[in-house]
């Protein structure tokens, strides 16, 4: 018996727009790009819905209907629930009708998409705990399962999350941890005694989501039938197979013309053809199959390029400065209960930001730059600079106003 | 057998004026590093130290050095009096005196091409393809539209352009920018147009900063460097930097605006200088070259090539490879080449003034672009410059067979 589990992540950050050194301390207005400029989010998730979000979510709905032990995950970051309930209510609408049919599961992670687990956990577990209520109203779901930004994970993590009381977590099945291991098994994070791990089967679920529409991939065409006959090959040495993938894959990065709607169609009318195959979402799995092991995470691994490490978003002399003075501002900037500039200043913790000021291979033009909605790296931490800049006036305006006199605030920019 | 070219140029450095010179110098010791045997003709008698190839002087009468500069981008600059008329004029004239030269220097030798730099060479390669009968290729680092920054264009220059192109078996373009120029403005088809990027030989640009570091006053005193190098001239903006230099100012009072270089706009931005109460930050230290330039070059902490229209750019690559971080024009040929710098349209004054700012407020920005810019001018080589040019001259001579 082979359980298959999908999980599709839902994303989009809020962007911020070309903000100059003049702006500091003139506009507050960090994310409201004029219309036709690339950075406006209003444009670009309402592209994204039409385009990918509600088709998707029709097909997915019809799938649920035809097929009766289908079931699906998602995971929907805060701040793209927020666009789409500003910009795009009816897909909204859309995914909550998914939820609605009991055999979709939506999972846990930081409201804001952040790397504040690498930088501060009281500031992560607020932010778990913000997106998990936000799921509760607008889902009627507790997410038991959580999967950190990007797929970032240590084993730190895995013991965190246990702690914080959730059943499974989600991490890439990294070939440099795995070893000769099979990522088809449920494993038990180091150091915990309940917390059960799910991998990513990164070469099947990137068959899907990289190259579903690669000509020159030997494979090429991929149907339903060729892919379902993969992952049956899995029965006999796996309890699992997980295809995770950003959900933008159905119509976004894979468009519409290359077939990928019709692939998914038949897909699970496909897995199912062989007897031994079912569908589980990640709580059932966790409930349902054991820990075959104990898998060991010394550093952070993530599901991005091919290091899978966190150097898409961390590491250079840029998104290091621009991180270490983000989350400098903590304390400060909580302890004035200014609800505006603290939410400001979360959205900036989205971990997109500092993957578009990632300078690797940038010049030679890949999947960063297809990506980067700024003309370069460095345009992009320009921007972030100035709005921190201007957050920080802002919080020395608080804070003399309401008489905090914060330890430390940082006025100058060095 | 090595390839035999016969090349013509106006000016080899020490002896040049802007980039031209250092563009010739640079490929030719390149090509010959890769066996290409290169005679190069010069219109002067001047004493360049350049032992990798065969140099030819073509004597012109007239005018001399150093006493006169036939400058290269003044196209209509008269020749001083007391100079015979009957031979160089002017400009145009010492053009076509040079070609009248370039008959007897072509049938001296045997090449397999001959390859001219710009206009003012292009008559003397027609004449030498002619009388010699091997196949032109012409050199395109910067045309009339670039000099003239859309302003008075010379129609005489613009036809000797067009000619040699035309009777051109290829064109070399320094970038992508001047091949569509070539397209749009003089007809030349695309197909016949290749484009080869310059380069730079990063060590010579890599020098300890010592005591000739003319900038260590200005930097002990707190101020922080912006550098501008290129002659004071409409093509080469340096009226939008003054206007980025008044807004960075506002919010930067610690920096100072260096321009290096000479030209006809010299005197219209002392005085705007002085009319915009800018005197104390902002600088002009005249045409500077050699050791003083580079020392200027790595201790700026900032350089900016503001073109309104520059078929390449060559001071771009020096200041990336020299470790100052650029902010350079999108109107310019550079910008194809370079990632890690930064860009900007040459008339949006406010971002200029947002980059520089930044630039000079955010130590880690500086630093990125330092780093990651010195380690990809090292790929943008005048041996890959070369290799490519090599690729012309073969392709230029299997299909003449």
């Amino acid at each position: 018996m082979s359980a298959i589990c999908f999980y599709f992540q839902v994303h989009q950050p809020y962007r911020i727009r070309k903000y100059r050194v003049f702006d500091i301390g003139n506009s507050h207005e960090y994310f409201d790009s004029p219309p036709g400029d690339r950075l406006n989010n209003l444009e670009i998730l309402q592209k994204v819905a039409r385009k990918s979000y509600l088709p998707a979510n029709r097909l997915f709905l019809e799938l649920l209907h035809r097929h009766p032990r289908l079931k699906l995950a998602y995971s929907l970051s805060g701040v793209v629930m927020d666009q789409l309930a500003e910009y795009a209510p009816e897909t909204l609408d859309s995914f909550r009708e998914l939820a609605a049919t009991g055999r979709v599961e939506i999972l846990s992670e930081t409201y804001y998409h952040s790397l504040s687990f690498l930088y501060s956990k009281d500031e992560f577990a607020h932010q778990v705990r913000l997106h998990d209520q936000k799921v509760k109203t607008l889902f009627h779901q507790i997410p038991k399962v959580f999967r950190n930004t990007e797929l970032i994970y240590n084993n730190e993590l895995g013991r965190y999350m246990e702690k914080m009381g959730y059943t499974g977590i989600i991490a890439e099945g990294a070939e440099h941890i795995l070893g000769w291991r099979s990522p088809n098994f449920l494993y038990r994070p180091v150091g915990t005694q309940k917390i059960k791990m799910l991998l990513k089967n990164f070469k099947l679920s990137d068959d899907i989501a990289f190259r579903f529409s690669t000509r020159g991939w030997s494979e090429y065409p991929l149907t339903a039938p060729k892919f379902a006959r993969w992952v049956s090959a899995v029965n006999g040495s796996g309890d699992i197979v997980n295809l995770f993938m950003d959900y933008e894959t159905f119509g976004e990065h894979q468009w519409e013309d290359t077939g990928i709607f019709e692939f998914m169609r038949y897909l699970p009318g496909e897995l199912l053809k062989h007897p031994d195959n079912y569908f589980v979402t990640p709580s059932e799995a966790v409930k349902k199959l054991p820990a075959v092991g104990e898998l060991d995470f010394p550093f952070f691994v993530s599901w991005a390029d091919i290091e899978r490490d966190v150097s898409a978003w961390l590491g250079n002399p840029m998104q290091d400065d621009a991180a270490g003075k983000l989350f400098a501002l903590e304390s400060a900037i909580l302890k004035t209960r200014d609800n505006q500039l603290i939410s400001d200043w979360r959205k900036l913790q989205t971990s997109d930001h500092f993957y578009y000021m990632c300078t690797k291979w940038f010049a030679d033009g890949d999947v960063h730059k297809y990506f980067n909605p700024y003309e370069s790296p460095y345009e992009a931490f320009i921007a972030f600079m100035n709005v921190l800049q201007d957050i920080r006036m802002r919080l020395e305006a608080v804070s003399k106003s309401k008489k905090i006199t914060p330890k430390k605030i940082i006025t100058s920019t060095q | 057998m090595p390839l035999k070219v016969l090349m013509f140029g106006w000016e080899l450095p020490p002896y040049n004026s802007g980039g031209l010179g250092t563009a010739c110098y640079g490929l030719t010791e390149a090509l010959a590093n890769q066996n290409v045997e290169i005679t190069f003709v010069l219109p002067q008698r001047v004493n360049v130290k350049a032992d990798f190839m065969k140099l030819v002087f073509a004597d012109l009468e007239g005018f001399s050095w150093p006493d006169f500069q036939l400058n290269p981008y003044d196209t209509l600059k008269l020749l001083p009096p007391g100079v015979n008329p009957e031979l160089a004029r002017d400009l145009v004239a010492a053009v076509h005196l040079y070609a009248k030269r370039a008959a007897a220097i072509a049938k001296k030798g045997k090449f397999d091409l001959i390859h001219s730099h710009d206009w003012l060479c292009f008559p003397a390669g027609v004449v030498a393809s002619d009388v010699s009968d091997r196949p032109l290729i012409t050199h395109v680092h910067a045309t009339e539209l670039d000099r003239s920054g859309g302003n008075g264009t010379n129609p005489v220059v613009y036809a000797v352009e067009k000619h040699g192109m035309d009777k051109s078996s290829a064109v070399i373009a320094v970038s992508q920018f001047t091949k569509n120029l070539l397209n749009t403005y003089y007809q030349i088809h695309p197909e016949k147009v290749d484009v080869v990027h310059n380069g730079v030989n990063t060590a010579d640009f890599d020098i300890p900063v010592d005591d000739a570091n003319p900038l260590q006053t200005l930097k002990d005193a707190g101020f922080k460097v912006v550098l501008f190098v290129g002659r004071l001239t409409l093509q080469k903006g340096p009226d939008y930097l003054l206007k980025a230099a008044k807004r960075t100012l506002e919010y930067f009072p610690n920096a100072v605006f260096l321009f290096v270089g000479s030209g006809d706009m010299e005197s219209q931005l002392i005085n705007q200088t002085i009319q915009m109460g800018l005197s104390d930050r902002v600088m002009f230290a005249g045409f500077l070259r050699g050791k003083l330039l580079t020392q200027t070059f790595r201790s700026a902490d900032l350089f900016i090539m503001p073109s309104v229209s520059e078929p390449f750019g060559i001071t771009a690559l020096e200041s990336v490879a020299a470790g100052t971080p650029a902010i350079i024009s999108k109107q310019s040929g550079a910008s194809e080449a370079l990632g890690h710098v930064l860009k900007v349209d040459f008339w949006d004054v406010e971002e200029m003034a947002n980059q520089i700012i930044s630039v000079l407020n955010y130590p880690s920005l500086h630093t990125a672009l330092k780093v990651n810019g010195k380690a990809e001018v090292k790929k943008i080589s005048w041996s890959a410059a070369a290799s490519k040019t090599i690729d012309v001259y073969k392709k230029v001579l299997s299909r003449k067979k």
